[in-house]
């Protein structure tokens, strides 16, 4: 297809040929070229430090202030925007191209009302009067499907759900029906059947005929509504088609990479992180099955007081029991009394009623004086893993604390301890003097997990642990649980707002619902024919790659 | 059934956090109170005497006793001190010893002059460092580092040498202002200069630091692709987000322009809280010293409450709460 050919579609709502981004250092985007039709929609898929974002941002003339964009041809519209002022740029942003971003608690400023911010676009680009603006505002937050929008408009983005502020930040960008949509991670921060309601929007607004570029490090994200999908690798698009093509038959390495991480309806056991040799990407032998109960919750309750006074009950009767060598997964949406579960299960809170017992012994109705020296038999692993370090502390003092060590810190023994310890979680000792700010994501769940194993837990909680890695860093981590999981018997409970993730670590199912136990039972069991509409319809939202 | 119960929860919502907040203001004034007469004892020298007009008025031993009789000073310090608390829980702010005048009118016809001197500071301060702020993060990074250069210097500028390099310059060599207070708005302006420049670097800093973190937020960048000007950027989002430290600071920032105002009231000659609060303790005029750290204190608690208010106003999040 020659340019000239292309010059002349009348339906290109953009076109970009070979952009280059770079902040005055490494070139970050090093020449992209795609284009979107009208009513098309194109998945940016990619890793994090892709360069995906930076090249959405350039769509808006909004890389930054120190960023040096160029382009062979940059066209809204059929329009050359190459090297606009920042005038020209500020006249087309909101109007020619809309923008939405992650997680709208923080994208929409949290000080106005959500009214006011989607009443902004029109302010700025259009000469309707405050009462015009208020009527289209609302217009707007019915069109995007946002109930009872009247009542809604004067609420800050904190007073909604998260899916309701994820609309009104829609609604704000598509105020002026911009031909062009960038929508940047727009479901990230949502529950999987709020992110399926938020992509069925998009689908719809792409009907409408708008032309939407969606950025996603999730390829099972994109591949519901994508009509192309583009993977990006280190500031390259490394392949680019339909997506059924590039999902169905990925011709690149890293595009294989990223379909194998996709966790969902992959049975257990099998390696999600490609590796090099084929027998590592085999599923493993089952492990020996054992019926020995390792922890058990009996009719647990918890309730907190709320600000004024009523009391919420966040855990309501949950009983369940964990068997040696297995995987208990939780999973439910935010507000199901996940976490607060797993507090309980590691004694930092007491039930209100019912118990907890690790090994047949009292555990949650143990004097914390009698439970401080079992402790080390139940180790804790934290989406946050940054949070859940001292910053000033190298990881070799945070690995050293862990194992109890801290006055033999200089002894030989110690350090390889440490190298040992690294070795299991897939580190070298090259990041025993770095500090978890200079780590990556990966690497610092794998400083988390390491911490977890130092003391010789024989039950690990894992709280969301991968919940804030890209896909296929949270391939790795998943493996590498699997891989402990075998060779130590470890027995872990896996709390996951992700149903695809629960799906492919666990052998037991306990699904919650607002404090209350929906469903609980085998995996394989649950998957198949879940019993409860909840589960059902959690399980009908799961991201799968559809061909 | 349900709604009597609704309401009186609502009541007690409102009211609880008020109650709490009148016990606290109680707590403070007490402790003030007593900290301050206990201070005051620290000062050398007998308080008879000041009442008999200062040491060197040479009065004779049967004067001082029966002034000591009178004023109660041959009690126990238990005894002055629960005197003392009873009179101030009355209202009852005593008589000077050295000027025989009730306190309470004493100190209440000097405190406008000083509130006029404090808020016209705070104000003048804020408006230094918003427009510092805004300029130093828009500039680029010359601004950054003249605006960061000149926050750090105003606020480590003493008082006394401010209020002197100020008469100087402009009443000395240009001959523009007047060095000392005069009553009119002429003089006001050196003295509240005096106390705004400091606070003005102390109240950049922390805003021009909110500001930058402002400027990188989430809904910056939505608010610049709905096609927002930096200046719009700046006034309807940014500004108000950074603002709200500086907010809490303000009060702090108004106790310790009330202290400042000791030092510039004396130095450029202006009668107010400080003048007489230097007069006092400088005589050992106990109740003079108490009636102004009480009224100060009062001050102090109102203007808590507004800076409370203020930020309310701006962040619609904690009436909500």
């Amino acid at each position: 297809m020659s340019t000239t050919a292309r010059r002349i579609e009348p339906d290109a709502a953009l076109t970009v040929r070979n952009l280059r981004v770079d902040f005055g250092a490494d070139p970050v985007v090093r020449g992209v070229s795609f284009e979107v039709a009208r009513g098309e929609c194109l998945a940016i898929v990619g890793e994090s430090g892709s360069g995906k974002s930076v090249t959405a941002r350039s769509l808006l003339g909004l890389a930054g202030a120190n960023a040096r964009v160029s382009a062979d041809r940059l066209e809204l519209g059929g329009q050359n925007v190459l090297g606009l002022t920042d005038r020209a740029w500020r006249a087309r942003r909101g109007k020619d191209v809309g923008l939405v971003l992650q997680d709208a608690l923080v994208s929409l400023d949290p000080l106005r009302p959500i009214g006011r911010e989607i009443a902004d676009s029109l302010r700025l680009h259009t000469t309707l009067g405050a009462a015009a603006r208020a009527r289209r505002v609302l217009e707007l937050l019915d069109a995007v499907g946002l109930p009872d929008p009247a009542r809604q408009v004067q609420k800050l983005s904190g007073q909604l759900s998260g899916g309701e502020r994820q609309r009104a930040l829609i609604a704000a960008a598509i105020a002026l029906n911009p031909p062009l949509l960038i929508a940047d991670e727009p479901t990230t921060a949502l529950d999987v059947t709020v992110q399926a309601q938020i992509l069925a929007l998009l689908e719809q607004i792409t009907g409408d005929g708008t032309a939407v570029v969606l950025i996603s490090h999730d390829l099972a994200v994109v591949s519901h509504i994508a009509h192309r999908v583009a993977v990006m690798h280190d500031g390259l698009l490394v392949e680019t088609g339909s997506s059924r093509q590039v999902l169905g038959s990925p011709r690149q390495e890293q595009t294989r990479r990223m379909v194998a991480a996709i966790p969902a309806d992959k049975p257990r056991g099998t390696r999600l992180s490609l590796s090099a040799r084929a027998a590592d990407a085999a599923p493993k032998p089952a492990r020996p099955a054992t019926s020995a109960v390792v922890l058990e919750a009996i009719g647990l309750s918890k309730s907190f007081r709320r600000p004024d006074g009523t009391r919420h009950l966040a855990v309501d009767d949950v009983s369940f029991a964990l068997q040696r060598g297995t995987t208990l997964g939780i999973v439910g949406e935010s507000g199901s009394g996940k976490t607060t579960t797993a507090r309980l299960l590691l004694a930092l809170l007491p039930p209100d009623q019912g118990e907890v017992r690790v090994l047949d012994q009292p555990w949650s109705a143990a004097s914390e004086k009698a439970r401080r020296g079992r402790r080390s038999g139940v180790g804790a692993i934290y989406q946050d893993a940054l949070g859940s370090f001292d910053p000033r502390w190298s990881v070799a003092e945070i690995l050293t604390d862990a194992l109890g060590l801290r006055h033999r810190r200089r002894a030989p023994q110690t350090t390889a301890r440490l190298v040992t310890l690294l070795d299991q979680v897939g580190l070298t000792a090259a990041v025993l003097r770095r500090r978890p700010l200079e780590l990556s994501g990966g690497q610092r769940q794998r400083v988390g997990i390491a911490r977890a194993l130092a003391a010789r837990p024989e039950i690990l909680i894992c709280d969301e642990p991968v919940s804030s890695l890209d896909v296929s860093v949270q391939a790795q981590v998943l493996d590498l649980l699997d891989d402990l999981q075998r060779e130590r018997g470890l027995s872990l409970i896996f709390i996951s707002h992700d149903l695809g993730v629960v799906q492919h670590v666990s052998d037991n199912i306990v699904v919650m619902r607002a404090g209350r136990l929906v469903e609980s039972g085998p995996a394989t069991r649950v998957f198949a024919a879940p019993q409860h509409p909840y589960s059902v319809q959690l399980l009908a939202a799961i991201p799968r790659l559809s061909p | 059934m349900a709604e009597p119960v609704n309401r009186r929860r609502a009541v007690l919502r409102v009211i609880g956090p008020m109650a709490a907040r009148l016990g606290g203001a109680v707590f403070v004034l007490w402790a003030v109170a007593s900290i301050t007469f206990f201070a005051v004892r620290l000062i050398p020298g007998d308080p008879a005497q000041a009442v008999l007009g200062g040491p060197g008025s040479q009065a004779s031993p049967e004067a001082l006793a029966l002034v000591r009789n009178e004023y109660g000073f041959d009690q126990s310090v238990l005894v002055q001190y629960l005197a003392q608390l009873g009179r101030l829980a009355t209202g009852d702010l005593g008589r000077s010893y050295a000027l025989n005048q009730d306190v309470g009118p004493l100190v209440l016809g000097q405190l406008g002059g000083t509130v006029l001197l404090a808020a016209l500071a705070l104000v003048v301060a804020w408006l230094l460092a918003l427009a510092l702020a805004a300029w130093s993060t828009r500039g680029g990074l010359v601004a950054a580092r003249v605006g960061s250069g000149l926050e750090i210097v105003a606020a480590a500028l003493p008082h006394f040498w401010l209020a002197t390099s100020l008469i100087v310059v402009f009443s000395i060599w240009l001959g523009v202002l007047p060095p000392i207070s005069t009553g009119g708005a002429t003089g006001l302006v050196l003295p509240v200069l005096t106390l705004a420049v400091p606070l003005a670097g102390f109240l950049g800093q922390v805003l021009r630091e909110s500001l930058l973190t402002a400027l990188e937020s989430p809904f910056v960048l939505s608010a610049r692709a709905r096609g927002e000007s930096e200046r719009g950027v700046l006034w309807t989002h940014a500004l108000r987000h950074a603002s709200l430290p500086a907010i809490s600071l303000s009060g702090w920032a108004f106790g310790s322009l009330i202290s400042g105002a000791i030092v510039v009231e004396t130095i450029f000659a202006r009668p107010g809280l400080g003048r007489t609060l230097l007069n006092a303790v400088t005589l050992r005029d106990v109740p003079v010293v108490i009636g102004v750290v009480m009224i100060v204190a009062v001050a102090y608690i109102l203007m808590t409450l507004l800076t409370d208010a203020a930020s309310r106003l701006v962040d619609p999040r904690l009436r909500l709460a």
